[in-house]
């Protein structure tokens, strides 16, 4: 699971609403896999993250070298992109938890999939 | 700018393929604004075969030559100069001419100002006469209903369609779409380069690799643990289980396009798991009908039907039949949530053909149709494929617009698709079909 997709995911137990997002990541096995660095891509990405959830989970795995946030100019600034490109595409969480922090449900990672299925009981009307 | 007088035509030649699609002929006249627009429209399309720039055309022999005549001289000299290289080549739809009779209706354009070289082997410019003789292969005319004549600009991708073929993928399920369809669901999905491209109902991944293709990013989600992994029994024929490396990421690598998987999910469509927010620039999926895939959803522990499997460890036991109708009105508000405005979803829609009506189209305030192909399925059933583009930004008011719409009602019906398709009504009716053959 790469970061990108975990700063999309929200926990959809019943009741929580928006303050299932984000769903804390516990990692026990992380890859890095390079993915082609396509500028264009990363720079589209970056309005639609949200950086705190990105930044804590940055912080989870350790990783360095996380922009704080969007510069001025960044859909010029290869530095800024490349970062951001490492970060939200190339960090793969193969194994982990992701943990509904309102509820505290968890939905585990195996082979780098997250299983997001919940019984009827546990979820949203 | 002025607009130049005459718009430049063209001669598009469609394949002989998903005729449902389309108007009958395969041959179509296009005004296009530059050469660019055209080659550019050929680089997409994996349902046309060629096109040419129309030269002259008319019903018959005659009509063609004055047409020709007619063609500003100044717009032919560029391609017949002296220092060029062409040749001429002649194509006959539903008849098959001798060589001799071929050579006659080239050597008839001899009144053109050809001044190059012929070169039958690579030459610079190829030009093509095209007779249509109609459609019917039982009733062959003496004389074709119309000629063209024009020069070759660009063949369309559907050499695609062989190179992507489902035979020669990795991993395929029970129902994974045909490579021609696939690529035909990423052009109205208007999938681009950068786009993210999201298939709720993912199964083996084909839709994604046409999207991929296309440089789309993509996303996948599927209810099925073992289809996502790529676990359990192949789809293959002959073949016992998937191989350690039979996933959807797979299926990317082994075209070249891995480095647009995002990632794929375990999870219910009905309830998904995305963060409020417009994601996605094309939803593109093939929804299952409940015959070869079952439609599912995840239920409580109580609820469990006799003889409904228990998946292990962190699956969820599924259980609650999902009603089709439910299904698409979900997917509708879904793609009206988090698609972005412009965004397209395209899918397909399983339909009983005695009762079917175009009200019966689900409907959405947010989403507007922009088209509806029907491919038959068997003699009472068939699907359609359906586009709608995102016209509206999503208010929450808007999810439940359905239930006071008048479509809602009609589509009920087809929570009893499975019913029909397998129900004694159809059987009936094939009974009656085939005894009226005799």
């Amino acid at each position: 699971m790469k970061l990108l997709t975990h700063n999309l995911l929200s926990s959809h137990v019943r009741g929580v609403g928006p303050r299932g997002f984000p769903l804390r990541l516990q990692a026990t096995e992380v890859r890095i896999s390079p993915v082609e660095f396509n500028p264009d891509f990363v720079a589209r990405m970056i309005p639609k993250v949200e950086w705190a959830a990105l930044l804590e989970a940055a912080d989870t795995l350790h990783l360095v070298e996380v922009p704080k946030g969007p510069i001025e100019g960044y859909e010029h600034d290869e530095k800024f992109l490349r970062q951001m490109h490492h970060v939200l595409l190339e960090v793969d969480v193969l194994e982990g938890t992701l943990q509904c922090p309102e509820s505290g449900r968890l939905f585990p990672i195996s082979r780098g999939i997250p299983n997001m299925l919940l019984s009827d009981e546990e979820t949203e009307t | 700018m002025a607009l130049s007088c005459s718009l430049n035509r063209y001669l598009l030649l469609m394949a002989q393929e998903h005729l449902e699609f389309r108007l009958p002929s395969p041959f179509w006249i296009l005004s296009i604004p530059s050469e660019d627009i055209a080659r550019n429209l050929m680089k997409r399309t994996v349902c046309a075969k060629s096109i040419f720039e129309l030269w002259g055309h008319g019903k018959s022999p005659e009509e063609l030559y004055n047409s020709l005549k007619n063609y500003p001289v100044e717009k032919m000299v560029p391609f017949l100069h002296s220092d060029s290289t062409y040749k001429i080549k002649i194509h006959t739809f539903n008849k098959t001419l001798t060589q001799e009779e071929k050579v006659k209706r080239i050597d008839a354009l001899a009144f053109l100002p050809f001044e190059g070289k012929v070169n039958l082997k690579k030459p610079q410019h190829i030009f093509s006469i095209l007779e249509d003789y109609g459609l019917d292969p039982n009733c062959i005319p003496e004389n074709p209903h119309n000629i063209y004549f024009g020069r070759w600009i660009a063949d369309g991708q559907r050499e695609l369609i062989e190179s992507y073929s489902v035979k020669k993928r990795h991993f395929i399920g029970n129902t994974s779409m045909d490579a021609g369809l696939s690529f035909i669901m990423a052009n109205h999905g208007k999938v681009k380069e950068n786009d993210i491209v999201f298939d709720p109902f993912v199964g083996t991944g084909g839709l994604l690799i046409a999207s991929a293709h296309f440089g789309a990013y993509v996303y996948g989600t599927d209810i099925d643990y073992n289809t996502v992994h790529g676990l359990g029994k192949a789809s293959r024929k002959n073949q016992k289980w998937r191989g350690p490396d039979e996933n959807i990421r797979a299926n990317l690598r082994q075209y070249g396009l891995e480095k647009y998987y995002l990632d794929v999910l375990v999870s219910d469509a009905s309830k998904p798991s995305w963060r409020k927010g417009t994601y996605f620039d094309a939803i593109i999926t093939d929804p299952p009908y409940g015959i070869r895939e079952s439609t599912r959803r995840t239920g409580s522990q109580k609820e469990i039907p006799k003889g409904m499997e228990k998946c292990p460890e962190s699956h969820v036991p599924v259980s609650l039949s999902y009603h089709l109708s439910d299904m698409f009105f979900d997917l509708l508000n879904f793609a009206a949530e988090t698609l972005v405005l412009g965004g397209r979803l395209v899918y397909w829609l399983p339909v009983y053909t005695p009762e079917y009506t175009e009200e019966m189209v689900p409907w959405h305030p947010c989403l507007k149709l922009i088209s509806n192909c029907e491919q038959k399925l068997s003699s009472h059933t068939s699907r359609r494929l359906i586009t709608m583009e995102k016209v509206k930004k999503f208010e929450n008011r808007d999810q439940y617009s359905h239930l006071l719409s008048d479509h809602f009602l009609p589509y009920q019906g087809h929570n009893s698709f499975r019913e029909k398709y397998f129900s004694g009504v159809t059987k009936r009716i094939a009974k009656e079909e085939k005894s009226s053959q005799e």
